[in-house]
This record gives structure tokens, sequence and C-alpha cells, in this order.
């Protein structure tokens, strides 16, 4: 199979299918998920197969698709030996932890929910290790995250779940972060996204001014997934989750991918000395760290979590370290650790199951309920604390060889040996409790149930993984060894320097401390079980995870209070400090200095315009001097928008003004009409203070727009206008520019436009809906409500006006195209036209004659243009793209014809519609008073 | 003329800011109503004032008017109708709510 088909869908196949299918599967039955995602997963493993003999014979395969080129963001995919073993590990391990799930998850347990989020983590695995372009790794990284964050937290009705699945999220995706700003770094400095491509650029990308903060960055990424201290709390909180999860996740994959991302950047980042001291001291303490808590922890998973922090930490170190054999050893105890580790958490759940505990205090002497388990257990253990003729021994003895030939790091390598030998020591010490509290150690105390051997078919995910401890273990160089050595020489880009993975190599300087650290650990578990009781050990003290929770308490503390400080709750305060925010931010711009004046020369001041000018004035004095008595401010308001029309016709847009004079008039209705249901003056409640402030941040705000305003009137710009005078005839068939603009160039936006108002529309009517009013019988002055009295001449005069009115809609609607009118204006003299037979005819008669449900007109509007739109399409044309045309048609000669009249007529259609909606939703409402 | 228009987009913005600073519900929305204004004209004068220059093309035109803003503001004017009403509906709604036209929905005390 080609890799440009293989490697993409061996990611989309869990991806799309798995996600989709194991949910829908586990509605029929718990068994139809299992086996639909162990098909997925095995699927996946023979496509890569299909696809790995390139690979297996010390070459790469890869696919390439632009995804947005201009950002460097390519879906750039590898298969290389680092890659396959990578992702034979996660389809492997997968499969294993399927099968075990099918007896782990409880009846109750949701199985479509586990199995479709699995598939999903799977397939983010399998991107971060088969990309090839950075950008997409991190995409891939980030949804292993959010997998990971739904898989803690898939028992979300218990706290510990949500609280472990929260700090991972927060910790690792910080981390992602980090990871992402690191990336965009590394491609500035390298020129490229592309993993294989920054290798061969590594001495550019290394020489960088760029690369010390990119490298910190990056390392950042990989330290909190991979669980390094001082960010490895997230890693024991993770264990609320189902036990299969930790098996896969947080022993096998996940952390492992931390380690991956430094492996498969090595060849970029590694080979200088910052890198060498930050991975090797960073990977040196978790390693210490983490098996030394992990002897004192008493739940069976915790022990079990810092034991793989510890792990993780000693695969990081190796990788730090500037030799090729450290390289070979970090790749064959990334694959040992998976090995035993996910064993073991099988196991601690298979006794987590039988006893309905984890708590190593109390689960004591299970060997006489389960001695196969038990055996089982204690072979992965033992590979766990490095003895001999298992895989665990090999890598060990390969840690403590490379740790003693560090002399090129001075300080650092001297400590080293120590502090491998320490480390080791207290591995074995852990590994011992593992065993001997869990197996041995007296009888059970006040379990919840008699634990017994579990389902045949749940152990046999153990069994396979514990074999394969032991096979490398006893023959690493027939197992693994091709496989690992085909994954480092990936790593370090070139040959392998002599080496063989093997038992013997003879009485040497790592077998003796090997041996010293066996004694010591055996030592120190004896001291501590006897002398001090480590079941009587209370944890105390500051932890990273309690610094981390204080640290995110406080800062929730802080922006509540800072919330609270600023909100109050009213509404006034609330657009004050806005307005003021505005104008102060406003104010720096204008600091920064520039003449307010351009240079275009200044337009003579007419008459007319000075006369509309005090019109204006006076009014917006007027409407801030009156505005209590509300009625008084419509009117005046009323002014203002007719000398904005006037503007509009003064200043060459005869559109707007005749847009602007048609909604003045509809806006006018519907202030009344509101008015009517709401009382008819402000009381006066702003004391003198407050209306000064008011009126200073008013002015200043007014200031400034009238500055900004001056200051762009007397500038020249660049305009795109010359495309639109020039295409508007011969492209979109119409002299009216602004309606061609409108309904042909930026159709697309009008389409949106008309849909906002008629959702406007109809969330007047939502809102209004059978809302009763609180409007007392009587007016102010104790004048009861007159009802219909319309006066008589009004009344003949809307008759004789309506079918005028309705004539002039019809042909500004045609003529729209090539002169002022069109789609918008046309609707709003018919809605300003029927509303007016609204009020002189009375609501319940016109109601009855017009019979129109307006919510239809306007949805018709709205589909009118959406069918016009989708019919280029039936064209091949993208959507909306207009035709136009002369045909003859025989009475008339050739009639001019476009498709954008059609598509007006659907604007035409939802203004109407909408508007008419909105005035007899408000007119309803004083017809429905309480009593 | 340019100071003229920019005098008047100030004094109906301030207006307006005046208005919405009010505690009641009706001149909220009239101000809001009155901001429109000042917001449509400001974009459309903002690429500069001319006269006797309507963008219909035609034989013989010396120049015309830039006819984008003119485009974006023309359906700017219908939405703030638009939105002119929903806000009066809130209002009349959180009325009925609350026994109140107060933007709080309470009276002061």
């Amino acid at each position: 199979m080609t890799a440009t088909i293989a490697l993409p869908l061996a990611i989309l196949l869990p991806l799309v299918l798995g996600t989709a299918v194991a949910p829908l599967a586990a509605r029929r039955a718990r068994a139809a998920a299992v086996w639909t995602a162990a098909a997925v997963t095995a699927a996946a493993a023979l496509i890569l197969a299909a696809a790995a003999p390139p690979v297996l014979a010390g070459g790469a395969v890869q696919a390439l698709w632009p995804w947005i080129p201009a950002l460097g963001l390519n879906v750039a995919l590898r298969l290389d030996g680092l890659g396959l073993l990578f992702a034979g590990l996660i389809l492997a391990i997968g499969l294993l932890v399927i099968l075990y799930a099918h007896y782990y998850l409880g009846s109750r347990d949701p199985a479509g929910k586990f199995f479709g989020l699995l598939m999903l983590f799977m397939a983010a695995m399998l991107g971060v290790v088969l990309a090839d372009n950075l950008l997409l790794l991190v995409v891939f990284w980030e949804l292993t995250s959010v997998a990971s964050f739904l898989l803690i937290g898939y028992w979300s009705e218990r706290a510990e779940s949500r609280q472990g699945a929260r700090m991972a999220l927060a910790v690792t995706g910080a981390g992602g972060l980090a990871l992402l700003a690191g990336v965009l770094l590394l491609g500035a400095a390298g020129g490229t996204f592309e993993i294989s491509a920054l290798a061969a650029a590594r001495d550019r990308v290394q020489a960088s001014p760029l690369f010390p903060v990119a490298l910190a960055l990056v390392l950042l990424g990989a330290f909190t997934k991979s669980a390094q201290f001082p960010f490895h709390f997230w890693l024991p909180e993770a264990m609320a989750a189902p036990t299969p999860v930790s098996a896969y996740l947080h022993s096998a994959t996940m952390v492992k991918a931390g380690v991956f991302l430094l492996l498969r950047l090595y060849p970029v980042l590694g080979g200088n000395a910052p890198f060498e001291y930050a991975a090797c001291t960073v990977g040196l303490v978790t390693m210490v760290f983490g098996a030394y808590v992990a002897i004192f922890r008493h739940d069976l998973k915790g022990l079990l979590a810092y034991s793989t922090i510890s792990h993780l930490g000693l695969i990081v170190f190796l990788i730090g370290l500037d030799s090729p054999l450290s390289a070979v050893a970090a790749v064959f105890h990334v694959v040992n650790h998976a090995t035993f580790k996910a064993s073991l958490f099988m196991a601690a759940g298979i006794v987590d199951h039988e006893c309905g505990t984890r708590d190593m205090r109390r689960i004591n002497g299970l060997w006489r309920y389960m001695p196969y388990t038990a055996t089982l257990a204690i072979v992965a253990a033992a590979a766990m604390a490095g003895v001999p003729l298992l895989n665990g021994f090999l890598s060990k003895e390969m840690f403590f060889a490379e740790a003693l030939g560090m002399h090129h790091l001075g300080v650092l390598g001297a400590v080293a040996p120590y502090a491998a030998t320490l480390g080791g020591a207290f591995g074995v010490a852990y590994s011992a409790r593992f065993v001997h509290d869990v197996f041995f150690n007296g009888a059970p105390r006040g379990l919840p149930r008699t634990p017994h051997e579990p389902p045949r078919f749940m152990k046999v995910p153990v069994e396979i993984l514990v074999v394969i401890c032991i096979a490398v273990g006893v023959l690493p160089a027939l197992t693994v060894g091709p496989v690992v050595d085909l994954a480092a020489t990936a790593v370090l880009g070139g040959a392998l320097p002599a080496h063989s993975l093997a038992l013997w190599h003879g009485f040497n300087a790592p077998l003796a401390l090997s041996m010293i650290a066996t004694a010591l650990g055996g030592a120190l578990y004896w001291a501590l079980a006897r002398k001090y009781d480590l079941h009587l050990h209370a944890p105390s003290g500051w932890t990273a995870r309690l610094l981390f929770t204080r640290a995110l308490d406080g800062l929730f503390a802080a922006s509540a209070r800072l919330t609270s400080a600023l909100d109050n709750g009213s509404l006034q305060r609330q657009l004050a400090l806005l307005v003021t925010t505005a104008v102060g931010l406003g104010a720096v711009a204008f600091a920064a200095g520039g003449r307010l004046a351009g240079a275009r020369a200044l337009l003579p001041v007419t008459p007319l315009a000075a006369a509309a000018w005090l019109v204006l004035v006076a009014a917006a004095l007027g409407v801030v001097r009156l505005h209590r008595t509300r009625l008084t401010a419509v009117i005046l308001a009323g002014a203002i928008g007719l000398v904005s029309a006037l503007g509009f016709a003064y200043f060459s847009a005869p559109d707007l003004a005749l847009t602007q004079l048609a909604v003045e008039v509809v806006t006018t209705i519907l202030l009344l009409l509101a008015l009517a249901a709401l009382p008819r003056t402000s009381p006066r409640e702003s004391g003198p203070g407050r209306r000064a402030r008011d009126l200073a941040l008013a002015g200043l705000a007014g200031a400034g727009v009238a500055a900004i305003a001056f200051a762009a009137m007397t500038r020249e710009r660049d305009s795109i206008a010359g495309y639109f005078l020039e295409n508007a005839v011969p492209k979109g068939g119409g002299a009216n520019v602004v309606n061609v603009i409108l309904v042909d160039f930026r159709g697309f936006d009008t389409f949106g436009e008309i849909t906002v108002l008629v959702i406007a529309a109809l969330g007047v009517a939502a809102l209004l809906t059978g809302m009763v009013t609180h409007r007392p019988a009587t007016d102010p002055a104790g004048r009861p409500w007159s009802v219909q009295r319309v006066p008589l001449v009004f009344a003949a005069a809307v008759r004789w006006m309506l079918p005028f009115a309705l004539l002039v809609s019809v042909y500004l609607f045609l003529r729209g195209h090539n002169a002022p009118g069109g789609g918008f204006i046309a609707a709003l003299v018919v809605a300003a036209g029927i509303a007016t037979v609204y009020m002189s005819e009375g609501f319940a008669r016109t109601e009855r004659a017009i019979a129109l449900d307006y919510a239809r007109v306007a949805a018709l509007g709205v589909l009118v243009a959406a069918a016009t739109g989708a019919g280029a399409i039936g064209f091949g044309r993208p959507f909306l793209a207009s035709a136009h045309g002369h045909p003859a048609l025989p009475p008339f000669g050739e009639v001019p014809l476009a498709t954008a009249a059609l598509f007006d007529l659907g604007v035409y259609l939802a203004v109407i519609g909408a508007t008419l909606l909105m005035l007899v939703e408000l007119a309803r409402v004083p017809g429905r008073d309480a009593e | 003329m340019e100071l003229l228009v920019a005098a008047a987009l100030g004094l109906v913005t301030a207006c307006a800011v005046y208005l919405m600073l009010r505690g009641r519900t009706f001149p909220v929305v009239l101000g809001l109503a009155l901001l429109g204004y000042a917001v449509n004209f400001f974009i459309f004068v903002a690429g500069g004032l001319a006269v006797g220059a309507p963008p219909l093309v035609a034989d013989g035109a010396a120049a015309y008017a830039d006819p984008l803003p003119q485009a974006l503001v023309l359906t700017a004017i219908v939405i703030g109708f638009g939105t002119t009403g929903f806000l009066l509906a809130l209002a009349l709604r959180a009325r009925a709510a609350t026994g109140s036209d107060h933007v709080d929905g309470e009276e002061p005390r």
C-alpha cells in the first residue's frame, strides 16, 4: 500500500470510524463496541505494517498535502524507525487495553463514551508520532491533552475525577501552549515547519538568537507532558481515571509523548550544552525524586504513578546525554517501561476490581486468593526493579553504564553515578513494597468483598505483556533489538556505534552498581517496614500540587475581587466605565501627537447647509434638555434623523437619503407604539453631580468623535471604489453602484444582514408574545384611553394614498439597479404605507383585511434570496454569483434582466416582513392591558 | 463644511452618550438610536465629502462619491431599525417582568 494513503488512513480510521461507530455499537451491546474498537485498531496496525517494509529496510515513507501553505501548515506525515516503534506501541498496547477494558468496566459505566474517547486518543497519539510538520504535531498534541482530560474525567460524577482531569488539562495544556510558542520560534529560526527539513537546517537553527528561547519552551512542553519534576504532580492526580486509561495513557503512551518529542526533535535541538544540562539535570532529579516518593504512597496506583514519573525521568536523562548509546538505551527503556508498567497497572486494576480498594494498608496477603495474578504481577514488578532475566534489568544496566561515562559534564557527571544508584535503590524498594504489601504481609484487613481470580480473558493482556518482559529480558537481540536500532538510528540520523543488546556483558562496573542498588533497595525496604512501619506514614509539608492549587485559588479569588470592584450591578456605572475607558484610550492616541487637519482642501459652507446645521444643533440640545418628556424627545430625535437624511442627499448619497427617510418614519412609529406601553415621562433621578459627570463624559466622547471625523475627512486615502465603479455596469449589469454592491458584489453580506434583521424581528415577536402591560386605565389627567377613534379626513386620505405608495414602491424597486431605489428602500415605503393604514383604519380591521403572516413573508424573503444564491451553484458558479443579460421579449424588445433582481426581491420581502412584524407585535401590546 | 459636519457628529454623539447614561430604558433606547445616526454618518463621511457626485454611472460624469461606505451604511441603517425595535421589545418585556422601567430592573432606593 502506498504511504500517501496508508499514513492518513491509519490516523483517520480511529479518528472518524472509531469515534463514530464505537459509541453507536455500544448502544447494542458492550461487546459490539469492544469488537469495533479492536477491529479499528487492528486495521490501523495492518495498514501501517503494509507501509512499513521501506522503513524496516532503513528508510522512511511520507505523505504530504498542503493545508495552509502560506502559514507553513501542511498535512505532512512521515513513518520512520522512531515513528514505527511508537505507532507499534500505541496500537499493540491499545489492543490489549481494549480487551482488558471489556472486563474492567462496570455494567453501569457507559461503554460507548469510553471506547469512543479511547479511539480519539489513539488517533491523536498516532498523529503525534506520524506528523512531520511541527504545527500539525502541536494540533495532535493538544488533541491528546483534550482526550486525556475527557478520559481522566470519565467518571464525571466523582469530584476527584473532575479535579484530576482539570489539573492534567491545566498543566499539559499550558505546556502545549509553551510548545506552540517554541515551535513557532523554531519555524522562524529554520524557515520551515517540516521536521525533516529542520533537522537538515540544524546548524542554522541552533545559531539563531531565537534558539535558546525556543529550546526552553519546547522543553517546557515536553517536561509537562512527560510529568517531569516540578510539573509531575498532575500524573498522580490523573489516577482517578479508570485503570485501563492509566495503563494506556499514563504509563505506555501519552506521558511518552514528551519523551517522543525530545527524541523526534533531537536532530534539531540536541547536541549542545544547554540541551544536555537541562534534560540530564531534570531527568536525574525526577528519577530520584519520583522513586523516593513512590515508596511512601499507600495507594497502589499512586505508587505506580510515581514510579512512572521516575522512569520517565530516567528516559529524559538518557535522551539528554550526548552519547550515541544513550539514545539506544532511551528507546529501549521506552519499550521496556511500556510493557512492564502497563501490565502492572492492569494487575493493579484487577486487584482494585477484586478487593474494592487500592489502599495497600488494607490489601495484604492476596497470594492466597489469586496466586496466578500474583505471579504475573510479581514478575512485572521484578522487571520494574531491574531483576536479571527481565527486560527492565537490561535497560537499567545501560542506564548505569551511561551514568558512569559522563565525565564531560563536570559536577553533574560526578554526581550522576551516585544519584543513579540511589534512584535504582529506591526503585527496588518500592517494587519490593508493591509485591510484599499486596501479596504477602499478613492477611487482608476489612475488604468490602472476598477477592478471587478475575475472569480468564482479563488476565490475557497481562500474560502477553509479562511474556514479552521475559522474552526481551532473555533474548533482547532476537526480539526488539532490530526495531530499537531502527528507532535509534532515526533519532541520531546516522549509523549507530557498535553495541549489542545482550544479557551478559561480563563482570563490569554497571553490573556492580546494579548489585549495589538491589542490595541497598532491599535493605531500605526491610528497614522501613520493620523499624518505621510504612503504613503509619502520613505525607505532609509543601508539595508542588499544593503550590499549584494555592496559585489557582489565588487567581480565582483575585479575579472575583476585581470583578466585584468594577461591577456593583448597576448598568449605568458599567456604561460610564466603558465610555471612560474608550475616552481614555482615545486620549492616549491623540496625545501621541500629529496634526489633526489633513492636506485636503475644505469645502465651502453653503447657506442651506448652515441652516440645516442650526436645526440639528437646536434639536440635539433640545433632546438633552427635554428628554424627560418622552414624546418631545421622540419628535426631536426624528428631526435629527431628518437632517441626517438631508446630509446624505447633499453629500451625493441619494440611496442613503431615501433609506434614512423611510427608516425615520417607521422608527418613529415604533417609538410611539412603545411609548404607549411605557411611562410618558422619565422621573428626575440624577442629582446635579451625576448630571455634570455624565455631561462631561458625553462631551469628551463627542469631542473625540468630532476630532476623528475631522481628521478623517480632511485626508486623502486609497480606496477600492475604483473597482466597483468600473465593473458595476460590465459585471453587475447596473448603473447604481451602491445597489450593485448590495445585491451582487457584496451579496453575501447583504444576505447575512437581512437574516439578522429577520432574526431581530422574530426576537421582538418572541419577547412580546402573550405579554401583558401594567398600564393604568386612564391617562395622568384621569381620562380613559380612547379606542379606535380615527379622524375621518386622515382615514380618507390614507385610502387614496396606499395604492400610490405601493406603486411608488414597485417603481423604486424596479429602477433600483440603475437609479436610486432598490429592495431595501422599496420595502420600507411599503411598510410605512401599510403601517399608516393600521393607524387610519384601526388595528383589528386592518388585521382582518390584510391577513398576512409577516413572519412568513420575512422567511419567504430570506428563502428567495438563498435560492437565488444557490441557483448559481447549479450553473457551476459560486454561491450568489450573478448573471445578467438583455433577452428580447417580443412586445417590449430588449429587456435588461439580472439574477440580482431576484435576489433583491428576496431582500424586499424580508424587509417588508421584518418591519411589519415588529410594528404589529408592538402595536398588539396595549390591546392586552391587564385590568 | 468639514468642520460643520464634524461638530454635528460630535454633538449628536454627545447627546447619544448622555441619554444612554440615563437610568430609564426609553432614553437609553433613544440614545442608542441617536448613536446609530452618528455612527452611520461617521462611516459615510470618513472617506471624505463629495457634493454633486452620486455613484450612478453615467456618461460624462466627472467624479463619483465612494459607493462602498454608502452600501455599508445602507444596510446599517436598516439593521439599526431592527435593533431599535428589539431593544424596545426588551424594554417592554423587562417592565412587564419587573414592574420597573429602570435599566437595573428595580426602582432606585
